[in-house]
């Protein structure tokens, strides 16, 4: 017997035969494998699991397949030119959506421009200068914002909005600004500034709480480390909070973008549905989300129908390129990635 | 005094004008973000309220310039589409988040999953709603209440999957690792264990992604389709909330924009109880205190 393990064989590596197999398996065993402890059931959950995770591939790629699949006839007919052509003649079946990509452009930058001063001066006050007692309620409140439905806004900004639009602001513009062009030709309400200011209402609240949480992942010693240099309260700020944060808010501001881009009820609503560049923020135009909306169910001819779908594949590639880098960037911040101060 | 404390005070002078300049800017920024938006849920509230009333919830659409009618298919055909969405949706969201959490830590398989279904997060609902279009409706021929669920479940499922992640994580380690010593077998431990402790968490999740898309009107544009009639098959177009508001909103009639008014209030109601749920209900049930 060997001295160290006195049941081990003699001879070692035992022979086959000396060494007892489990012919015999324990009742207990057999009574816990029949209640799910053995490999088998935990492989089976395991794989189930996996599969689910993968659907979330599945999604996108069957979304993209079936987008290139069925825009291929307007693929092959126009090729790149699509993308810069102005043309949309739905009876002789001639085609080009520079006007869409000139109406989302224009109005998503224009809202950024009207969303992202107020959303940041919205997330600095509630982040450091709010009291206590009414961060909850604000933040609740601009929550709240952001859970409306765009249909909803769509509503309030047809029957509120462009009624202002052409009453007292509409002038007060010409009156004002006239001088630079931009305000130009007749003010119809629907147009390009009405569908801008729709959608920066509704993407102020995402940028806004994004850059909440970004600067409340700025660590506190960072705060502190500024303040007593003998900083002022903003430029604590400045130099403690809102440089380090900065990729994350032009994550946070991409985001919005992201949205922005895509957002269609409100905007095909109010903005007027005319495929053509216009030189003035009062002219009717279109993006692609609301062409696609606009004429999708009146689509009558293949060629008609895989052009719409074939704005729908851009739409696709362009958000998840913009959401992408826009999560790239916020979570480069929110992940833990070292505060530097310079 | 000398040249150096002089400019010394008005530096300080200086500093503290732009400090309060500033800090002044973003309280005015935050009114003017915060009064808008009192306003709008107000007169939403205030023309909402003056347009419902008890036919709304019990009668189907009139014909065009007759008054009365309400929109209770519309109702029942959200309610309708939306469960379907759920029983789709909310099953698989659940697993790819207890895979994230459980089985993928730390694989780069899983890193991918988490990034793309941040991506899926902001795809545009048309761009879903013509692909389910492309690949169901066409298929089978003519719009159904089907492909509006499942328009909307692939809606839900990054969201879910996201935020079951999220609460799963918070599950302290030494929970799993008693169970798992005790011998419970793995999978026992994920489902018992885990999923039960954060639970209250995964459920508001549900209750989140349930909410935003329960106001989703460009997925059904064309898989639902809408309809002005009772219906309760899920092979023919089904209508729902929202489309009937966007439909009516943007229809010359009077009635209807009544009716779109109060279809409108009906949303918020229900959506703000859902949130104000979530934040009453977000903290609770994760043991707190954990290792």
């Amino acid at each position: 017997m060997s001295p160290i393990l006195p049941n081990a064989p003699a001879v070692f590596p035992p022979e086959p035969a000396l060494v007892p197999t489990d012919t015999a398996p324990s009742p207990i065993r057999e009574f816990l494998r029949k209640r799910g402890s053995g490999r088998l059931a935990d492989d089976s959950f395991a794989a189930v699991m996996l599969v689910c995770a993968c659907s979330i591939f599945a999604i996108v790629l069957f979304i993209f397949g079936v987008l290139v699949l069925h825009s291929r006839p307007s693929l092959v007919a126009f090729g790149w030119k699509f993308f810069t052509r102005s043309a949309w003649d739905p009876v002789s079946g001639d085609f080009g959506a520079l006007p869409f990509i000139f109406g989302t452009l224009a109005t998503s930058l224009l809202a950024l421009c009207m969303a992202v001063p107020l959303a940041l001066g919205v997330a600095v006050f509630l982040t450091e200068l709010c009291p206590r007692p009414l961060r909850a309620p604000i933040s609740f409140l601009t929550e709240l914002l952001a859970a409306i439905p765009s249909v909803v806004y769509g509503l309030w900004a047809v029957f509120v909005l462009v009624p202002l639009m052409r009453n007292p602001i509409g002038p007060f513009l010409v009156k004002s600004l006239g001088w630079t062009g931009l305000f130009s030709g007749p003010n119809f309400g629907v147009g390009l500034l009405t569908a801008s200011i729709i959608l920066a209402i509704m993407i102020l609240p995402i940028i806004s709480s994004l850059t909440r949480d970004i600067m409340t992942a700025v660590p506190n010693s960072q705060r502190e480390a500024v303040l007593a240099l003998g900083a002022t309260r903003w430029e604590m700020i400045r130099i403690g909070v809102l440089r380090n944060s900065r990729i994350g808010i032009v994550g946070a501001i991409m985001l919005g973008l992201g949205r922005a881009l895509g957002e269609t009820m409100a905007v095909t609503m109010v903005i007027g549905n005319h495929p053509d560049i216009g030189k003035s923020l009062f002219a009717p135009a279109n993006t692609l989300a609301s062409v696609i909306a606009g004429e999708f169910s009146e689509a009558t001819s293949d060629i008609y129908l895989s052009a719409l779908i074939e704005i729908g594949l851009a739409l696709f590639l362009v958000t998840i390129v913009v959401n992408a880098i826009a999560r790239l960037m916020v979570w480069a911040v929110t992940r833990g990635a070292p505060a530097r101060v310079h | 005094m000398d040249f150096q404390t002089r400019s010394m005070r008005l530096n300080k002078i200086r500093r503290n004008a732009t400090n309060y300049f500033v800090s002044s800017l973003s309280v005015l920024a935050t009114i003017a973000v915060v009064i808008p938006l009192i306003a709008i849920l107000f007169y939403l509230v205030y023309k909402g309220a003056s347009s419902l009333n008890l036919a709304f919830f019990t009668k189907p659409p009139a014909p065009v310039g007759e008054p009365g009618g309400g929109m209770a298919n519309a109702i029942v055909g959200s309610g309708i589409i939306l469960m379907l969405a759920s029983l789709m949706g909310i099953p698989i969201g659940i697993a790819a988040g207890v895979y994230l959490a459980e089985f993928g830590r730390g694989k780069p398989f899983a890193t991918a999953v988490r990034f793309t279904a941040d991506v899926l997060n902001g795809v545009p609902s048309i761009v879903m709603g013509i692909s389910i279009y492309s690949l169901i409706v066409v298929r089978q021929k003519h719009f159904s209440a089907l492909a509006g669920g499942v328009a909307l479940a692939i809606m839900m499922i990054p969201t879910i999957t996201r935020t079951t992640e999220e609460m799963l994580a918070t599950v302290p380690h030494a929970i799993r690792e008693a169970a798992l010593g005790l011998g419970v077998p793995k999978w026992r431990t994920v489902v018992s264990v885990s999923l039960r402790t954060a639970s209250p968490g995964i459920i508001t999740g549900c209750m989140l992604a349930f909410a935003r898309v329960a106001g989703e009107t460009a997925p059904l544009l064309f898989t639902a389709f809408g309809n002005q009639f009772w219906s309760l098959k899920l092979t023919e177009p089904i209508a729902a909330l929202p489309l009937q508001i966007y439909v009516y909103a943007i229809s010359p009639y009077d009635e209807w924009h009544r009716l779109a008014w109060a279809g409108s209030l009906v949303l918020i109601a229900m959506i703000m109880v859902s949130v104000t749920l979530v934040r009453i209900f977000a903290n609770r049930g994760v043991l707190k205190g954990g290792s």
